[in-house]
């Protein structure tokens, strides 16, 4: 062997090593106890594509939106996985910005994914991200509390059910409130509480020619039987919280019922953090019997942006991060309790997940009870339960829940809030060219 | 003629100060306080006095590494204020000695700049960082922190500056200065309180850069802002990490500011007194 070939097996090696150097993935995501869990144990998927590193990218949700927003929309390049909402992913497919998962593997059985959940990721069939984990909302409640006010919560309540037991349970010299609802001004925040709420009481945000339905006796209805509720059983200074303020109320035993998202029972039922963990039960969303309740539908989902030079290797990640394999994965580690919970049927098959999260099948029925493509007891032009999946509602529905927090706050009366919503979104959707 | 003051005045004047410096400083005392609470402590309400818990300081650090967002946090608010002097010196020696009538409109321009707000121009400036492939570099970010403070270094300076008796420079140039050893030999030992207050103002601001630090970095050059918005939670009580993420965040500042007080505060009162 000549020096010359030593020179050159000595070159080659370095140049394979060079092109079969680590890939890179960057991931943006939202901080919450699921997400911070998968980033600690992604060995295991380092273990199984040692070509494959990756970087983690943890934004507030707000900031996170618009960094992503922005990124994919001038094709940064920057995220070669994003954490995405079920609002964002018909819109961004639509717009040809996500990448359709179309690569996830043949053991990753996308027939599993819950169909409600799946139907609210899919455009024309195709499925543009999937869930990391889902939620609907549904009821929590004192079981101690609802047995002292004498009456027995049904399954599935009605709005009548739960306000005339709210107003009962409630006992402000023990500085109990009878209900805890979000107050908060934000499209994600009081108008998720609230537009799903509206669908149960026959509301609509625009009817099929997309005209503004603010001035319907529904809305009315619906908006007005909150404030008084609120103003009846509610907690003080209502209107600044959501869902971080209610849970520490419930969990320090300040509210007798609780509706918000079903990833909250693990919570509420959690004894380190939780002072009422023993005495939780659980029942669907009230309606008001015409068809509809009031429960919205929410995945946190993994999506591939159209701009990624990586698009193979994270749908790899995302294959295993939302595969059944994560799922046993996290079980196997720190219990059936902790495994994401509302994307895959299976899960709920499981007895050991029953068993480890007796909330398991209220949440599985609640999601179900969802159909993002049918939200409405009369029929729309949109999509989406809790938000309408058109680019304008993140403003508007902004613009408008601060208008409704203002009326809880006793700032402004129903009706004004109301009529100042019917402008806005009249404006909006003129400006936005979908009526004249 | 000196007024005489009284020691009750003495005592009075001395309250207010404190009252005065304990309402500034509260919130970043109430932050330190609530660092050493549990989340479900932190979120109950209002209490001065904490459980002590280091919880959320091991979960902070278990979570991410500090190191990386820190050095890069020093990077960029050292580098970003030597090149923003490096540029603001001359321009302000300029303006402050060698004045035109066009002066005055040239600095209130620049501090016209300043009163844009940054996300009117978000995606021109993220279209220029990826096209120039800046995007998550420290290079970058420390061009545009340089470019957002230089309009109050120049500003600062060309104050100071302009207390400096003219003729001492004069003085300089007929003994045969040339400008380089004007500027750094005259000019600057004068001005060095100033020099120094507008250095650390400077090194403040960069550090407490929130805009531009998190909407144009990823992993790479993430400074200690990015870090802190990484605590904030949608689901689940989060206000105990939080400010013990703001608390290992801001300490290296607040130690510098306590040690380099003395020179903060000539320098800002540089000249304020004839």
């Amino acid at each position: 062997m000549t020096f010359r070939t030593l020179i050159l097996g000595a070159c080659s090696t370095l140049a394979l090593a060079w092109s079969a150097q680590a890939e890179t993935l960057t991931i943006a995501t939202v901080n919450n106890g699921d997400m911070i869990r998968m980033q600690k144990l992604t060995d295991d998927f380092t273990a199984k594509n040692p070509d494959i590193q990756l970087n983690w990218v943890t934004l507030e949700e707000n900031v996170l939106r618009e960094r992503v927003t922005t990124d994919i929309a001038t094709k940064g390049g920057q995220y070669d996985v994003m954490t995405i909402g079920t609002y964002e992913v018909p819109i961004w497919a639509k717009q040809n910005w996500l990448l359709p998962l179309d690569n996830l593997g043949a053991d990753y059985d996308a027939a599993d994914i819950i169909p409600a959940i799946a139907g609210g990721l899919s455009v024309d069939g195709k499925l543009y991200a999937a869930p990391f984990y889902g939620e609907s909302s549904f009821i929590m409640y004192r079981t101690d509390l609802m047995e002292k006010a004498g009456l027995k919560m049904p399954d599935a309540p009605t709005w009548g059910f739960v306000a005339d037991a709210a107003r009962k349970m409630t006992d402000r010299a023990a500085d109990i409130n009878g209900i805890c609802l979000r107050g908060k001004a934000g499209w994600g925040e009081n108008m998720a509480f609230l537009t799903a709420t509206a669908n149960s009481f026959g509301a609509r945000w625009f009817d099929e020619k997309w005209m503004p339905q603010f001035d319907q006796p529904e809305w009315k209805n619906t908006l007005q039987f909150y404030v008084d509720l609120m103003k009846d059983a509610g907690p003080a200074g209502a209107s600044s919280n959501g869902f971080n303020e209610n849970l520490a109320l419930f969990q320090q035993g300040k509210c007798g019922m609780w509706i918000d998202a079903t990833v909250a029972a693990s919570f509420v039922s959690n004894p380190k953090d939780s002072t009422v963990a023993d005495k939780v039960g659980y029942a669907l969303a009230p309606d008001t019997g015409l068809g509809k309740r009031g429960n919205w539908l929410w995945a946190w989902s993994l999506g591939v942006p159209a701009g990624t030079q990586k698009a193979e290797a994270a749908q790899k990640f995302i294959a295993w991060a939302t595969g059944k394999g994560y799922a046993e994965l996290v079980a196997s580690k720190e219990g059936w309790a902790n495994v994401p919970p509302g994307t895959r049927t299976s899960l709920y098959a499981n007895p050991e997940y029953q068993k480890a999260a007796p909330f398991a099948k209220m949440t599985l029925d609640s999601i179900n009870a969802a159909d993002p493509t049918k939200p409405t007891v009369k029929p729309v032009p949109y999509t989406g339960v809790q938000f309408v999946a058109i680019p304008e509602f993140q403003g508007l529905g902004t613009t408008v829940g601060q208008l409704f927090s203002a009326a809880l706050a006793g700032q402004m009366s129903v009706d004004d809030a109301l009529k100042q919503a019917q402008d806005a979104a009249t404006a909006t959707m003129k400006e936005g060219g979908y009526i004249q | 003629m000196a007024r005489k003051v009284t020691t009750r005045h003495k005592i009075v004047a001395t309250a207010a100060a404190w009252a005065v410096a304990l309402i500034i400083f509260f919130p970043i005392l109430y932050t330190i306080i609530t660092s050493f609470k549990s989340e479900t402590e932190a979120i109950a309400g209002f209490k001065l006095i904490p459980s002590f818990t280091t919880e959320s300081y091991r979960e902070v650090q278990g979570q991410y590494n500090y190191f990386k967002p820190f050095m890069n946090s020093v990077i960029l608010s050292v580098g970003s204020t030597l090149l923003a002097l490096l540029i603001a010196v001359p321009a302000a020696w300029a303006m402050a000695f060698s004045p035109t009538k066009r002066t005055k409109d040239v600095l209130m321009w620049m501090l016209s700049t300043k009163m844009m707000p940054a996300v009117a121009v978000l995606f021109p400036m993220y279209i220029i960082f990826r096209d120039l492939g800046l995007l998550d570099s420290r290079i970058g970010l420390t061009l545009m922190l340089t470019m957002i403070n230089l309009p109050i270094v120049v500003w600062m300076l060309y104050t100071y500056f302009r207390e400096i008796p003219g003729e001492i420079l004069e003085a300089a140039r007929m003994d045969g200065a040339s400008l380089w050893n004007e500027i750094v030999y005259v000019l600057t030992p004068m001005a060095v309180p100033g020099i120094a207050s507008t250095m650390l103002l400077n090194i403040i601001l960069a550090w407490n850069e929130a805009f531009w630090t998190i909407r144009l970095t990823t992993t790479e050059a993430a400074p200690l802002t990015a870090f802190i918005s990484s605590f904030s939670s949608p689901q689940g009580l989060f206000w105990a990490k939080l400010s013990a993420a703001s608390t290992l965040a801001i300490a290296p500042i607040l130690i510098m500011g306590w040690f380099s007080q003395k020179q903060l505060v000539r320098g800002l009162t540089f000249g304020a007194v004839k």
